[in-house]
């Protein structure tokens, strides 16, 4: 693990001339005792959109606050467009931020919250019109210019507060759990908006969120949090096929797990004695050395069963089952892990298991990965 | 049903002394009550005529005054009207005194001469007791009733004592009004007394006022009793806007004789000048107490609310020890030779005391409201201004004060109000030229006596502040205000 991080920061330090944002093995501590950010470091591209993911209480609010410079960071440095910017105040950086809130003033009109960012950079009037009525036109919002924000509904307030911190046309926009008041139908209908929106000005968004799928439809790259460190920063296919530990495995997507012992290491793949005391051939992503315990991690779609299952196979026995139409999840008594998930594709030539019954399963090594003892959740 | 013991309390705390003052402030039934011939035979004379009022009138409050000075509710009724006119007082005292001794008599010893019927007390009760005497002879009945509830009144027998001379003087005037008319008579006796009387010795009170007290002769006074004769007035809440009724009308005071004008608007100006200290003072600690972590913030808190611990007398009294001449602050001024013995600065018993001891006294109602509505302020709308560009002034003046104007409002409308009604605090460090509407309210109430005119300054103060009220929710909205 230790040696894992020790190879990214690295990574990112050669990266660091190209990075738009960058951060340099950031601490943060409030209290000076507990470090809340830990030896963060990240380099995010010119329009490039990444995404902070985690549960709550994992640092990411206080990483973007501290790019935002309402934080300073307690050691290590942030670099924007290769320029560090702890010794310049908030309102010089530039960056244009959306709360989770939204933070629209109520005292003014949504016209008035637009024009804001506008008139404290003396823009003339005129000009200030034009932009404005622009920037609304873009979140389709242009007939509600005169209201207020109380008058809005959350995800009118929403598009406002979007279209306030893209007025001033900032290459770098946060954005803190904008979506976290919403329903869930608006939510991904506002996901595809902002999606849609960040390509189309090309800027750089750094988006922080707990919920796994926005992160995961929206991002060029999500940084997975836990504890105040990055526990992977991959694109999301990479994230959820290719977990590099315990935590991302199980944090991202439904995924089953296995405790065992490292039996022996031949290449890619490690043989791993299991607690039931049968033997799993698995693929060696970060499993430490013979005699170390190990996480097996599987995804229940991966599960083959009956014929189908060659490798690894086990007999099963039914626990419970839902039908989901396009698929039957399957919870079965894996190995002595009552909670082990199958899922069973509704797919021509698929038998339907019973409960109480007991069945052959199976899976490849290859999708079958031993990773670290991290403590999970 | 729960809250009904809270609505009964509030009602007799509030509401009906509310009412009760409303009420006294236009209430004015002494004089109808006191004097009710005399306002009746008042009723026929205007003082337009510039002259005293006749005879029948000086009878009428002969008869009225006699029972009053029994009763001696007339010192009462003079002290009434001297708020309206000054001198009144003193004549009723005089006169009150005399009128016993009028020379009336001679009416009763002619009708006792006459018949030794009429100093009959049962003869009295009997003839009294026939309605169709009553009619013919309305005055005598009127003042026999009189008499009888003032013997029961004073524990005698009415049935055994000879009435006063009043009821013969009534008697003498009613039969000279019969003989006169020349009407029949069917009672003997009252017959006889009426062909009678026109050969009698006669008195005129008119003469017998005039001698006792010389101003009865004065239709001025005259004026006012019948000016004041109704059961409402608007007297006193002329009197508390500086003007006074006169036969034409009401007019404003002469100059020398104004007060309140001056001492309401004083009292608006200077409670205005508190309340802007207090904000101005208010404003940066509420800042500080809402931009503080929650535990200095509740220590800072308590060192606002520390004041409320202690006597407000003792507060008061403090700023006196402070700012008198001789002083803690003129002592240092003095010592560190900023000013010299002889430039000692009068800080106290002027406005200026009024003020610093008023807007010390006040501030915590400034900032509780304050600090109660820049804590729902979240900082992230700071924050959210300093991302779109503002620098921290901009900041502040754009967005946080806008939204921390209600706890201004809030704060204001309570200081003010509290303020507009001070009186301890003025009378203390005030004196003759920082002392407020409610001291001289307080004076009426306690020395003078006068409730009419307290409740009707009292009033005037209520509508002031509901006014005002009323502008606020116009133009800021009530719903704007947040007291916690
Ligand atoms: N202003 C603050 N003062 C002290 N501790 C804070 C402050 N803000 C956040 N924290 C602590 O820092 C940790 C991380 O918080 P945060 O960055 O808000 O997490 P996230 O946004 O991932 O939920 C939490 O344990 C939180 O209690
Ligand atoms: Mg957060």
């Amino acid at each position: 693990m230790i040696s894992n991080l020790a190879k990214r920061g690295k990574v990112l330090d050669s990266n660091k001339d190209t990075g738009f944002v960058v951060f340099d093995q950031v601490q943060k501590s409030y209290d000076g005792v507990t470090l809340v950010v830990k030896n963060l470091n990240l380099s995010i591209a010119k329009g490039e959109f990444v995404t902070m993911l985690g549960p709550s209480g994992s640092g990411k609010t206080t990483c973007l606050m501290m790019l935002a410079g309402f934080e300073t960071a307690t050691h290590g440095d942030i670099l924007l467009d290769g320029q560090p910017i702890n010794d310049i105040p908030p309102h010089k950086r530039g960056i244009g931020m959306v709360f989770q809130n939204y933070a629209l003033f109520p005292h003014m009109t949504v016209a008035e919250n637009l024009a804001f960012p506008l008139q404290v950079r003396n823009i003339s009037k005129s000009e200030q019109q034009e932009k404005v009525r622009r920037a609304l036109d873009m979140v389709q919002m242009s007939k509600f210019a005169n209201r207020r924000p109380v008058q809005l509904s959350g995800g009118q307030q929403q598009r406002i507060a979007l279209a306030r911190a893209l007025v001033f046309e900032p290459e770098l926009v946060l954005m803190d759990e904008p979506l976290g008041a919403l329903d869930k139908q608006l939510r991904e209908h506002m996901q595809l908006e902002i999606k849609r929106l960040h390509e189309r000005l090309g800027i750089s968004v750094v988006y922080v969120t707990h919920d796994q799928s926005e992160a995961l439809t929206m991002s060029d790259r999500v940084a997975v949090f836990n504890d105040g460190v990055i526990k992977q920063l991959a694109p999301p296919e990479e994230l959820y096929d290719k977990p590099d530990n315990a935590f991302v495995a199980q944090f991202i997507g439904e995924n089953n797990r296995l405790i065992g012992t490292v039996e022996s290491v031949d290449g890619d793949y490690a043989g791993v004695r299991l607690a039931s005391g049968d033997l799993c051939q698995a693929l060696a992503v970060n499993c430490g050395a013979v005699g170390e315990k190990t996480t097996l991690s599987i995804r229940p779609e991966r599960v083959l069963i009956g014929e189908a299952a060659t490798s690894n196979t086990v007999e099963a026995k039914v626990l419970e089952q839902i039908y989901l139409g396009d698929h039957v999840r399957c919870r079965m008594s894996v190995h002595g892990d009552e909670e082990f998930i199958v899922k069973v594709p509704n797919a021509p030539g698929f038998s339907h298991l019973e409960v109480g019954q007991t069945a052959q399963i199976g899976w490849s090594a290859d999708d079958c990965r031993a990773l670290d003892m991290d403590i999970v959740r | 049903m729960l809250i009904a013991p809270l609505l009964i309390f509030v009602l007799i705390t509030f509401i009906f002394p509310i009412s009760d003052m409303l009420f006294r402030s236009v209430e004015n039934d002494i004089v109808s009550d006191t004097l009710p011939r005399t306002v009746v035979a008042l009723e026929s004379w205007s003082a337009e005529s510039q002259e005293a009022p006749d005879e029948d009138v000086f009878a009428a409050f002969y008869t009225d005054l006699y029972l009053a000075q029994e009763y001696k509710t007339h010192t009462r009724l003079g002290s009434r009207l001297n708020y309206q006119q000054t001198g009144i007082s003193s004549m009723f005292r005089k006169t009150g005194r005399r009128v016993k001794r009028f020379d009336t008599d001679v009416y009763t010893d002619q009708f006792e001469e006459l018949d030794a019927k009429w100093a009959d007390p049962s003869y009295w009760a009997s003839l009294m007791n026939n309605e169709r005497v009553q009619k013919q002879l309305p005055e005598t009945a009127s003042s026999y009733t009189a008499w009888r509830e003032l013997m029961v009144e004073e524990g005698d027998n009415p049935d055994a004592e000879t009435p006063e001379d009043f009821v013969y003087t009534s008697l003498y005037r009613d039969l000279m009004h019969l003989s006169e008319n020349g009407a029949s008579v069917r009672n003997a006796d009252v017959r006889t007394a009426m062909n009678a009387v026109s050969g009698f010795e006669s008195v005129s009170l008119k003469e017998q006022f005039i001698d006792a007290e010389d101003d009865w002769a004065d239709p001025k006074y005259w004026a006012t009793i019948k000016l004041y004769s109704g059961n409402y007035t608007p007297g006193y809440f002329l009197n508390a806007v500086d003007m006074e009724q006169t036969i034409n009308g009401a007019e404003v005071k002469p100059e020398n004789e104004r007060l309140y004008g001056t001492l309401f608007a004083r009292t608006i100006y200077m409670s205005l000048f508190i309340m802007g200290c207090t904000i101005l003072l208010g404003y940066p600690v509420a800042f500080l107490l809402a931009n503080i972590s929650r535990r200095s913030a509740n220590m800072l808190l308590i060192l606002v609310l520390l004041p409320f611990w202690t006597s407000l007398l003792v507060r008061t009294s403090a700023w006196k020890v402070l700012l008198q001449q001789q002083g803690v602050i003129n002592d240092i001024l003095v010592w560190s030779g900023l000013i010299d013995e002889a430039g000692r600065l009068i800080m106290i018993n002027n406005q200026m005391g009024t003020i610093i001891a008023m807007t010390h006294i006040l501030l915590p109602f400034m900032i509780l409201p304050l600090y109660s509505v820049m804590q729902t302020i979240p900082p992230s709308y700071v924050r959210a201004a300093k991302s779109l560009g503002a620098n921290d002034w901009t900041a502040f003046r754009r967005v946080y004060f806008p939204q921390s104007i209600p706890g201004i409002g809030a704060g204001s409308i309570l200081v003010f109000i509290m303020s507009i009604g001070y009186y301890i605090t003025p009378e203390i460090v005030g004196g003759t030229q920082g002392v407020f509407i409610s001291n001289r309210i307080a004076y009426h109430i306690s020395s003078s006596l006068n409730w009419g005119l307290a409740s009707a300054l009292g009033a005037i103060l209520l509508a002031v502040v509901l006014i005002l009220y009323w502008l606020y929710d116009r133009f800021v909205g009530i719903d704007n205000m947040k007291l916690g």
